[in-house]
C-alpha cells in the first residue's frame, strides 16, 4: 500500500504560495532558472546546497536544515516520490496530494465524488458537494504528465455530469497525451442522450475506453444494485450510443451475493445482445466504502462462486469476446480459466498474503487489494 | 429482511412492474417432444420450457418474482413497466441477423465445362463427350459473366468453379482468376475462388496455380474405397484411390484448410455412416456435412431421390452426429457441419448464409449460377432442373441480359417473395422458424409448387427432425452440449 496523500509535512520557512499549487517534481538541481518557479525540487541527499527560485522544495530527509523558503520537510510516506511525479500541495493545512506518479502501473484522475447511482458496492461512495476544482486540477495536471505514460484514467463519482467539461478533459488528453491510454470509468447512463457520445466521438482520442458496468441480466436486479430506476435501460442505451459513434466500450461486472448466480445469464445476455463491446471484465469485489459497511449482505467466497465464474468465462470466450478476470487470487480460479486472469489492482493498494511467498504462481497473481487482506477467501493456498 | 445498511432500498423498490403485467413479445412456439416446448424470437433466442410454463406466459400469468419470468425478460419474450429497452435492442438483433441480405450475392458459382470423367449415378448434371465446343464455357461467355460478378454489391466474392469437372477446362479457370483479379484492382473485394474438383487431374500445374492465388479445392469423398467407387464409378475403378491421393497432395501442398471434401448419401451409404466418417478421419479431414440426395438430375431419373425417404435418412445422420459426438469425447475435434449451421443459428446473434436456411432464400441473393452457356440461374439446383429441362429458374443470360435484368426479373423476384418464411402457409407460427428456410427451387421441383405444403415436405420434415433432435442434445446431454457449444463460430 502506497500512500497518495499527506498532510504530515512541515515548513522549514515562510510558504509564498496562497493558493494550492499543482506542479511536477524534479531532482535536477541545475535546472534552467526561468522554469523554477513552475517545478517542485525535490531533494533526497544530505550536505546540497539548497538552489534558489524553485516553486516548492521537498526536503526527503531528517537532516538538519536552517530557514528555507517555500520549503518542506517531506513526509515520510511521500518520500518514494520520483522525477516527473505530479502533485497538488495546499498551503493552508500542508497537505499534498500525489496526482500522478510515472511509475505506476495506472494513474487515475477522480473528477468528482457526485453520481446519480448509489450503488450498494461502491468502493467509493457518492458525496452530494461541489468539486468542479477536481475538473480544474486535471487540467492543471494533463500537461505535466510525462509523454511516455502508458495509460490514465478519469474515475468519480459520475464523471460524465461535468458535460462539456467532461468532453474538455477528453479532448485535454488527447492534446497534451496523444500516445497515451484513456481509460474513463462511467455508469454510461448519461450516453442515453446520443449527443453526449457524438461529442465524445467527435475529439478523435486515438486511445479511448469507456469501462461501463452492467451487474444483472434484466432491470429490477441492476437497478436495486445501482439504487436507481430505469439505470439498466439507460446504461444499455448508453453503450449502444457509444458503440454506434464506435467508441471503444468494456463492460464490467462486479461479482457479489446479490448477483453471481444468474452470472452465467448475463454472460448469455452480453455475448447475444452487445457482443460488439471490446472487452467484459468480470471483477471481485474491492472491500472499501459500501462494499465494506454493507459486507454481510455482499461477500461470496469467490470459491463459491467458481462454477458460475467459469460458465461466464466459457460463453464470453466462446464468442470470441475479450473477458479478463479481474481481482481475484488465482488460486480460487478453477484452473480452465486461469488463463483470463489479469493483474489489475492498482499498485497503490495492492498486497498479498503470507501464503503467497511460498506461491510459484505470485508473479503471474493478480493479488489483493490492500483493503481485502482482512476479509479474503477461505481458500486461498499457495500453488 | 436486507443485510444492506439502512440507507439502501430494497430490492422491491426498483421493481417498477406490477403482477401480470407483462406485455408480450413476438413470438413463436413448437413441440420439442412429450413434455417440452421450444419458444423462440425473431432473432432466435430461446428457452425449452414445459407445457405449463408455456401456458403461464401466454395467459401473463408468469410470477415476476420466479427465474422463469428473469429468464423469459432476459431472452427479449416480454417487457414489463419497470424496462423497455428489450425492444431497441431486438431492433439491433434484427438488422443483425439481416445484415446478409443487405450484402447481396457473395457467391457466383462458374460451371466452367459440363464435361466430366466419372459417370456417377447421381450425378445432376455430367456429360461424357470430347466435344469440347458443346459444353465448355468460353472465354466470351467468363467475361460478360465477370461483368455482372462485379456489380454484386457485396464486399466478399467467392468464386467457385463447377463443372462436369471444371479441371477439364483449366485454361478457362486460369483466364477467369487473372481477369477477375485485374477487374478487382478497382473494386478492392476480399476476392476468393475455389474449385470444385475430383481431383483426378490434379497435377503440379494446377497446385503451383493454386498457391499463386490462394485458391482453396472442395471435392468428393463418399466413404470407404468400395462405397466411394460404386456411388462414383470411374471407367478403371480407381475413382477413390485417386481422390485420396488428392487429398494427401493438396494437403501436403496447399496446407489442410485449403482442401474439403463433401459426401453424398445413397441407399448404399445408409448402413455405412460410420465408417464413411472413419474414411473422413482416415484422410486428415476435421469435419463431415451428412448430406441427404438431391431431388434432381439423374437422381431422379434413376429414382435414387426417393428408393429412401426422410425418417431412413434421418436415422442416418442420427447415427453420424451420434459417432461424432463420440469422436469429440474422444478428445478429437471433428464437426458435422449441418449440425453446426443449426448451431451457429441457435447460438450466433449472426446469419450464417447458408443458401437452403435462410429467409427470404438465398436463391439469386446469397449465391448465383453462371452456366457454360451463359445462362444464369438462381441456384446449382436451379440448373440441375434446367438439364431436366425445366427452365424455371433460368434468370437469363449474359449475353443478353443486364444485370438489372437478372437481378430484377419477375422469376428471382417471384420466387424471393414466395420464399420468406414468415409469410408462409406453417412456416409462419412455427417454433423453428428462426433456425429454418423455405427452399423455393426444392418445393417446386417435388410438389410443383414454390411454397408447397410444408406437411408433405421432406424439407420440413428432416428439418424439423435435425432441430429437435439436436435442441433435445443441448438440454438432455451436458458433454454433448459443451462440444456442440464449442461450433459456435461468430
Amino acid at each position: 500500500m502506497i500512500n497518495l496523500h499527506s498532510k504530515n509535512n512541515h515548513v522549514l520557512g515562510t510558504i509564498s504560495h496562497t493558493l494550492p499549487f499543482i506542479a511536477k517534481v524534479t531532482t535536477n538541481f541545475d535546472l534552467p532558472k526561468a522554469l523554477r518557479s513552475k517545478q517542485i525540487l525535490f531533494v533526497s541527499q544530505t550536505d546540497q546546497d539548497i538552489p534558489d527560485g524553485f516553486g516548492l522544495i521537498l526536503i526527503a530527509s531528517d537532516d538538519h536544515y536552517g530557514s528555507i523558503e517555500n520549503a518542506l520537510r517531506l513526509a515520510p510516506e511521500l518520500r518514494y516520490l520520483k522525477e516527473h511525479d505530479v502533485i497538488k500541495f495546499y498551503p493552508d493545512n500542508l497537505k499534498i496530494d500525489v496526482l500522478y506518479r510515472k511509475e505506476a502501473n495506472t494513474n487515475s484522475f477522480l473528477v468528482t465524488e457526485q453520481c446519480n447511482s448509489f450503488c450498494i458496492m461502491c468502493s467509493q461512495p457518492p458525496r452530494v458537494v461541489d468539486d468542479y476544482y477536481l475538473v480544474e486540477d486535471m487540467l492543471a495536471a494533463l500537461p505535466l504528465i510525462h509523454p511516455d505514460t502508458h495509460e490514465i484514467g478519469i474515475t468519480g463519482g459520475e464523471a460524465t455530469i461535468w458535460g462539456d467539461d467532461f468532453i474538455r478533459l477528453i479532448q485535454a488528453s488527447k492534446n497534451h497525451l496523444p500516445n497515451t491510454a484513456l481509460h474513463i470509468l462511467s455508469n454510461g447512463r448519461n450516453f442515453k442522450d446520443l449527443n453526449l457520445a457524438i461529442k465524445v466521438a467527435a475529439v478523435k482520442h486515438p486511445d479511448v475506453m469507456f469501462g461501463i458496468p452492467l451487474y444483472a441480466d434484466y432491470s429490477q436486479l441492476h437497478d436495486f444494485i445501482v439504487q436507481a430506476d430505469n439505470a439498466f435501460d439507460d446504461t444499455i442505451r448508453g453503450i449502444l450510443n457509444l458503440k454506434r459513434c464506435k467508441v471503444p466500450v468494456e463492460i464490467r461486472v462486479v461479482i457479489h451475493k446479490e448477483n453471481y448466480q444468474r452470472l452465467p445469464k448475463l454472460a448469455e445476455f452480453i455475448a447475444r445482445n452487445l457482443l460488439f463491446v471490446d472487452h467484459v471484465a468480470l471483477m471481485g469485489l474491492e472491500l472499501m466504502g459500501f462494499a465494506k459497511s454493507n459486507l454481510e449482505g455482499l461477500w461470496v467466497d469467490p470459491y463459491d462462486y467458481r462454477n458460475e465464474l467459469g460458465k461466464a468465462v466459457e460463453t464470453l470466450a466462446a464468442s470470441n469476446m475479450r473477458v479478463s478476470i479481474y481481482n481475484t487470487p488465482l488460486c480460487v480460479i478453477p484452473e480452465s480459466i486461469r488463463r483470463y486472469s489479469a493483474s489489475s489492482i492498482s499498485d497503490w493498494k495492492n498486497d498479498y498474503l503470507d501464503e503467497c511467498l511460498n506461491c510459484s504462481a505470485k508473479h503471474e497473481c493478480g493479488g489483493f487489494f490492500s483493503s481485502n487482506l482482512k476479509k479474503v477467501s477461505d481458500y486461498i493456498h499457495a500453488i | 429482511m436486507s443485510l444492506l445498511g439502512k440507507r439502501f432500498k430494497l430490492i422491491e423498490d426498483f421493481d417498477q412492474s406490477t403482477e401480470g403485467s407483462y406485455e408480450l413479445l413476438p413470438a413463436r412456439f413448437a413441440v420439442l417432444d412429450d413434455s417440452r416446448y421450444i419458444l423462440s424470437n425473431d432473432v432466435g433466442e430461446f428457452l425449452v420450457i414445459s407445457r405449463t410454463q408455456l401456458s403461464d406466459y401466454i395467459k401473463k400469468k408468469v410470477s415476476r418474482h420466479s427465474d422463469f419470468y428473469f429468464d423469459l425478460k432476459s431472452k427479449s419474450f416480454l417487457i414489463d413497466a419497470d424496462s423497455n429497452v428489450a425492444i431497441d435492442l431486438l431492433a439491433l438483433k434484427y438488422r443483425t441477423k439481416a445484415q446478409q441480405i443487405s450484402r447481396f450475392t457473395a457467391l457466383h458459382l462458374f460451371v466452367v465445362t459440363l464435361r466430366c470423367d466419372y459417370t456417377c449415378q447421381y450425378c445432376q448434371v455430367s456429360r461424357q463427350t470430347d466435344d469440347k465446343n458443346a459444353y465448355d464455357m468460353s472465354e466470351e461467355t467468363a467475361n460478360k459473366a465477370l461483368d455482372l460478378v462485379f456489380k454484386s454489391p457485396s464486399p466478399a466474392i467467392k468464386i467457385e468453379f463447377q463443372g462436369g469437372e471444371p479441371l477439364l477446362n483449366f485454361k478457362l479457370i486460369q483466364y477467369i482468376v487473372a481477369t477477375a483479379k485485374e477487374i478487382n484492382l478497382v473494386h478492392h473485394k476480399d476476392l476468393q475462388f475455389v474449385i470444385t474438383t475430383n481431383l483426378s487431374l490434379l497435377n503440379d500445374e494446377v497446385l503451383a496455380f493454386c498457391i499463386e492465388h490462394n485458391i482453396c479445392l472442395s471435392t468428393s469423398l463418399d466413404g470407404p474405397e468400395n462405397l466411394h467407387n460404386a456411388n462414383r464409378p470411374r471407367p478403371k475403378q480407381n475413382g477413390y484411390q485417386l481422390t485420396v491421393d488428392g487429398i494427401k497432395k493438396a494437403q501436403l501442398v496447399l496446407g489442410n484448410d485449403k482442401i474439403g471434401a463433401l459426401m453424398t448419401t445413397t441407399e448404399k451409404s445408409l448402413p455405412n455412416v460410420k465408417s464413411i466418417i472413419d474414411t473422413y478421419l482416415e484422410n486428415n479431414l476435421n469435419c463431415i456435412f451428412l448430406r441427404p440426395l438431391s431431388p434432381y438430375g439423374f437422381a431422379v431419373k434413376t429414382k435414387q431421390a426417393y428408393k429412401y425417404d426422410v425418417d431412413r435418412w434421418f436415422e442416418f445422420y442420427k447415427e453420424g452426429l451420434d459417432y461424432v459426438l463420440e469422436i469429440n469425447k474422444q478428445g478429437f475435434k471433428f464437426v458435422e457441419l449441418y449440425t453446426e449451421l443449426i448451431i451457429n443459428k441457435l447460438f450466433s446473434p449472426f446469419s450464417t448464409g447458408y443458401v437452403d436456411l435462410q429467409s427470404p432464400s438465398g436463391a439469386g441473393i446469397s449465391a448465383i449460377v453462371y452456366n457454360y452457356d451463359g445462362d444464369v440461374y438462381a441456384s446449382d439446383e436451379a440448373r440441375m432442373l434446367a438439364e431436366m429441362e425445366d427452365t424455371k429458374f433460368r434468370l437469363g443470360n449474359v449475353h443478353t441480359d443486364s444485370y438489372e435484368d437478372i437481378i430484377l426479373s419477375d422469376v428471382l423476384l417471384d420466387t424471393l417473395e414466395a420464399s420468406l418464411s414468415e409469410s408462409i402457409p406453417m412456416c409462419t407460427d412455427c417454433g423453428f422458424l428462426p433456425y429454418c428456410g423455405t427452399d423455393p427451387i426444392y418445393h417446386y421441383a417435388t410438389q410443383g409448387d414454390v411454397v408447397g405444403n410444408k406437411a408433405l415436405s421432406g424439407f420440413c420434415s428432416k428439418n424439423m427432425k435435425i432441430f429437435r433432435h439436436v435442441i433435445s442434445l443441448l438440454e438432455d446431454d451436458p458433454e454433448a452440449r459443451k462440444i456442440l457449444l464449442s461450433w459456435v463460430r461468430t
